[in-house]
């Protein structure tokens, strides 16, 4: 019944779209009915493509999401819990951070070259800096209190780590890392359409560019779905790890 | 707590030589002074209560002996040696039960934790966690988180875990502030039951005058702003305690006039 509700309003603004296509037989290299997108986009599954691009595309920002955000959390739990270090190095973050990882695609290319590298290192900067400061921010915030405790309790630091501050702060970074895995995808794409001979983003950029609107459109439709199936498979997750334990201690949207 | 804490070997003491001793403590929090020469001692297995107005750096001085704090002049000694980081014999039960127990483990995890800082086997936690959640009456709660729990199960989790550490020490911060009445007095009864078993030295902070002297063997009245000993009360109170036949002792009575008419003497013209 939600389903439906929901489904709606997309599928009477489809039918609108495809009436007003039909019935001004528009034959363009720029637009396509719902009809041809559809069929398109059967044919671009059928084939195949579709799914190998999408690998492509997933592994480049994985592996980038990995690599940034597992060097982040790192260097976050140690900014977080070494506040000199944090003094430290805060102004080169705040050089650093502001700095569009779109505009490293020529840096990138330039050192790296074309292909799976490049991308994954874009990807990295990019998912590192929420990670970081998510992460800072929630260990900064951990009660004084449980610090405290470990202190009393004489834990060491891999103890206090692992019992105190990642528990404390994991539904935080929870959310951190879901909203770095919607970065990656942005990053992965855009750096395929930008430059990259790679995955999905290169396959819409080669269709726009034979004027293809109908797979062009198939296309974009399928990147927004893979994002959307992404944080639902983690927002699901969310819930499952941190029901009811956790519901008392995410503050953070 | 079977009498461990008692028997583990401890340098040579002398009986009755103090086992706690605050030595010319001054602290500042940058320019504020907040504590001006204090000194007084607690003697082995003593029952000790803090009291004074908010300022008057109780919940400081406990923290130093627990070893979160350094004073700026000044030593505290325990057994003879200056405390300068949290002592293994030495266990604090923080004010806010909320935050003192780790919301993600349940309590039978939470008292677990003590046993694990302590290098326990994890074979030999299981029994462990049992006997002390019977001690504290939480004996059907362990599988339950603390948010399940009500502020005095709560409290009691955290006496579990102080009592997991096997402490020689129990260093207490208004433990019962937040809890009403009915909890706050089975829980003073249980603290005195347990500590009586172990002999236990307690030093335990509290605004509450007549919680102070239920519980104490001696009174320890601090002036506020900066915090100095002003008094030091002995409570020639019968053991063990009773709820209705101590608090209605002439010597009570007699006590809780003295210290309130004190107290209120601090509040009106603090030197």
């Amino acid at each position: 019944m939600k389903l439906l509700k929901a489904s709606l309003l997309p599928a009477f603004l489809l039918v609108i779209w495809e009436i007003a296509m039909r019935a001004n037989n528009v034959q363009s290299d720029s637009l396509a009915a719902p009809s041809q997108v559809a069929i398109a986009f059967w044919n671009a599954l059928f084939d195949g493509t579709i799914f190998s691009r999408t690998a492509e595309t997933l592994r480049a920002a994985m592996l980038g999401l990995a690599l940034g955000g597992g060097s982040a959390l790192i260097l976050s739990i140690f900014l977080g819990l070494v506040p000199p270090a944090a003094r430290l190095a805060q102004f080169s973050i705040e050089v650093l951070r502001p700095v569009p990882a779109v505009a490293l695609i020529p840096v990138a290319i330039l050192t790296l070259g074309f292909g799976y590298g490049m991308e994954i290192a874009l990807v990295a900067f990019a998912t590192f800096w929420p990670i970081l400061i998510y992460g800072m921010a929630a260990i900064v915030n951990i009660d004084q209190q449980l610090l405290d405790l470990a202190r009393v309790l004489r834990l060491g630091a891999y103890a206090r780590v692992t019992k105190i501050v990642l528990p404390a702060t994991l539904p935080r970074y929870f959310v951190a890392f879901r909203l770095s895995m919607a970065v990656s995808l942005i990053i992965a794409v855009t750096v395929e359409i930008a430059a990259n001979p790679l995955g999905i983003g290169y396959e819409l950029m080669q269709a726009s560019q034979s004027l293809h609107p109908a797979l062009t459109f198939a296309l974009v439709i399928w990147v927004g779905f893979i994002g959307f199936l992404l944080n639902s498979v983690l927002l699901f997750a969310q819930q499952r790890l941190f029901g009811p334990a956790g519901a008392t201690m995410v503050a953070a949207p | 707590m079977t009498g461990n804490a008692a028997t583990t070997a401890q340098p040579a003491r002398s009986v009755g030589a103090p086992l706690i001793e605050f030595r010319g403590i001054s602290h500042h929090f940058g320019s504020r002074e907040i504590i001006r020469d204090v000194n007084f001692s607690i003697r082995e297995s003593e029952f000790v209560c803090l009291i004074g107005p908010s300022g008057c750096g109780k919940t400081t001085l406990l923290r130093m002996l627990g070893g979160l704090l350094t004073p700026t002049a000044g030593q505290v000694l325990f057994g003879g040696k200056p405390v300068t980081a949290p002592e293994k014999e030495i266990s604090f039960m923080f004010q806010d039960y909320s935050k003192a127990l780790l919301p993600w483990r349940t309590a039978g995890g939470n008292v677990s934790l003590a046993l694990e800082a302590n290098g326990v086997p994890a074979a030999q936690r299981g029994p462990r966690i049992a006997e002390l959640l019977k001690k504290v009456n939480l004996a059907n709660h362990a599988d339950h988180f603390p948010a399940q729990l009500s502020g005095g199960m709560q409290q009691r989790v955290q006496i579990a875990r102080c009592l997991a550490q096997e402490p020689s020490v129990l260093l207490m911060d208004e433990p019962f502030g937040a809890l009403d009445a009915m909890t706050r007095q089975s829980l003073q009864d249980e603290i005195l039951k347990l500590i009586a078993v172990s002999r236990t030295t307690v030093l335990f902070v509290t605004h509450d005058l007549e919680e102070a002297i239920y519980l104490g063997d001696r009174v320890v009245a601090l002036y506020p702003n900066p915090g100095r000993v002003a008094q030091v009360f002995d409570v020639k109170l019968p053991s063990p305690r009773d709820q209705l036949t101590t608090r209605e002792h002439p010597e009570f009575l007699r006590l809780r006039r003295e210290i309130f008419d004190f107290v209120r003497e601090v509040e009106h013209e603090a030197p």
